[in-house]
């Protein structure tokens, strides 16, 4: 993997060959303005459907690791 | 001819005389899906009842003449990228394994609201990452011309059962051309529309300057009918595009007649490009010249600096995107995690495949303090370059033509050992996702035996002319009815 990473970095490294001073980066390909929906509230996903695929749940709640106390957590 | 080798305009005026009835067409997918044993595994999860409770659906429309749209009735099948309400999506990784959509996608809301059966998912590469749909939980996917190469990727199975017969109609996704070259590989159509010509809501994504959702068929006009079925803008995708869709299908006047096609001289001097493959795009140029296009050489100056800008904002921005994967609300949560940072790095480094975590571990990489403007900031810069060369060729040309891949498909396994080989052989693919325009392949003929793809580019939002050429291409060649030795078609 780390072979394969370096080789990947050596072949990125032909984009210096370029002077791109002055040059604008792009985000996003497009010139069109990003339209955006109104503002008005919608009914949201239902909580029971929103945790269905949780890996362990109480309730309405997602069920994690306790993390106080764990070395290194924050 | 059997069943599912009509194209979709076919099947859809039979289903519309009332000479075929959905149930009969779902028969034929069922049919052909068990007769070969789906030996290029294309299809990764066949919803078998559920399309037939779609396809009588459909049928009592039909019989009313209450159609819903042109291809209601007509059995498609969407990569395993786009989710379904109630369906599993796996985009081929471990992590999303069992994970069932609490809502449908915006393509899948957009096959439902035309009536379209919605047979199954397709194969892909995990994540959309990959060149050759080796890289899936669901095993490799096999090219119908010959069952020892690739089909391309990551829409590879879309690409293949299209190829085989097994549908008329497959949705796929192309970031990088992950519709087109795997088209290219299986001789058969595939549309990278303009970005946020389709919405992505729904689709898993990749990234996300980059991802757009085509369709893949036989013909143009079967790609211009599922185009026009999924474009248009959606509210709850704001990159999608509030312009007005235009009608495909009347586009496709099977007239080209001045029509200025650009040769960009560094699509057909790319290094290692297969010479044979080469001569037959030439070919196919010289047949739209024929029908009187004119050509023109045009310049992509920035072209070989391409395949190094995209891998490094394509990683950085799917280093972004997956870091949703981590175990807490759903997909993979390992078993052995005791704390909260081992749920975290167990369930990623089980779940995720070698290329997805390399190209993770890049794109993050990219992105840290120290190697942002040198990496992430410089590919950008080149993007706006190859912007402006697709900009200033426009400015003299309205489609351009190349090759869709530098070689035909390669083998299972030729180079998945490789990582920067694979990513080389999107050169002609992944310009027009950093550029945002669309681009169709089309089957331009055979080399070894092999399809080979002309892939044509346009300006943004023009996919009617990139339709228009296609279609009059196929009119005049019948490469697309070509078909693989000993399959349904």
């Amino acid at each position: 993997m780390s072979a394969d990473l370096g080789q990947i970095l050596g072949y990125v490294e032909k984009l210096q060959e370029l002077d791109t001073t002055g040059i604008e980066p792009t985000a996003h390909a497009l010139p069109h303005r990003t339209p955006l929906r109104s503002d008005e509230p919608e009914a949201p996903l239902d909580p029971e459907l929103a945790v269905s695929n949780a890996p362990q749940r109480a309730g309405t709640a997602f069920v994690v690791p306790k993390v106080i106390g764990e070395e290194g957590a924050g | 001819m059997s069943l599912p080798a009509l194209t979709l305009a076919l099947q859809a005026a039979q289903l519309s005389s009332r000479e075929l009835s959905s149930c009969d067409l779902l028969d034929a997918v069922l049919g052909a899906h068990a007769g070969r044993g789906d030996e290029a595994n294309a299809v990764v999860g066949l919803r078998a009842e559920a399309a037939r409770a779609e396809a009588v659906e459909a049928d009592e429309r039909l019989t009313r003449g209450e159609p819903l749209s042109r291809i209601d009735g007509i059995p498609v099948l969407i990569k395993d990228n786009m989710v379904q309400r109630g369906e599993e999506t796996t985009c081929a990784s471990r992590i999303l394994e069992g994970f069932v959509s609490p809502y449908d996608s915006a393509a899948v809301t957009c096959l439902r609201e035309a009536g379209a059966v919605i047979v199954g998912r397709s194969n892909m590469d995990e994540f959309a990452m990959g060149s050759s749909t080796e890289n899936s939980i669901h095993g490799p996917s096999r090219n119908p011309w010959d069952l020892e190469r690739s089909p391309g990727g990551s829409s590879g199975g879309a690409a293949a059962s299209v190829a085989s017969g097994l549908v008329a109609g497959a949705l796929g996704s192309d970031t990088g051309g992950s519709i087109r070259q795997p088209a290219a590989f299986c001789g058969v159509v595939g549309m990278k529309p303009t970005y946020g010509r389709v919405s992505r809501w729904g689709l898993v994504a990749f990234a996300s300057s980059l991802d757009q959702i085509g369709p893949l068929a036989r013909t143009a006009e079967d790609a211009a009918i599922l185009l026009g079925i999924l474009a248009g803008h959606d509210p709850r995708d704001s990159t999608s595009l509030a312009e007005p869709v235009p009608d495909y299908c009347s586009a496709l006047d099977g007239d080209v007649r001045g029509l200025r096609i650009g040769i960009p001289k560094e699509f057909f001097e790319a290094e290692g490009a297969d010479p044979v493959v080469l001569e037959v795009v030439r070919e196919a140029i010289a047949e739209l010249e024929r029908a009187g296009a004119k050509t023109l050489a045009v310049t992509l100056p920035h072209t070989p600096y391409a395949i190094a800008a995209y891998y490094l904002i394509a990683t950085a921005e799917a280093s972004s995107n997956l870091a949703r994967y981590d175990g807490a609300r759903y997909g993979h949560r390992s078993k052995k995690a005791r704390t909260l940072s081992e749920m975290y790095t167990l369930s990623r480094s089980e779940g995720f495949g070698t290329e997805v975590k390399r190209r993770i571990l890049l794109g993050t990489y990219v992105l840290s303090a120290g190697y942002y403007d040198a990496y992430y900031r410089k590919a950008q810069q080149v993007r706006t370059l190859l912007r402006s060369d697709f900009e200033k060729a426009f400015e003299v040309c309205d489609v351009i033509a190349t090759p869709t891949s530098p070689e035909v498909a390669f083998r299972i396994g030729e180079k998945s050992d490789d990582p920067l080989k694979m990513y080389l052989s999107d050169i002609y693919t992944v310009s027009a996702n950093l550029a945002g325009i669309p681009g169709i392949s089309i089957p331009a003929g055979f080399a070894h035996e092999l399809p080979v793809g002309l892939q044509v580019l346009g300006r943004s939002l023009d996919e009617a002319t990139l339709l228009r050429a296609a279609d009059t291409f196929q009119r005049r060649t019948d490469h697309h009815a070509q078909t693989p030795r000993g399959w349904l078609r």
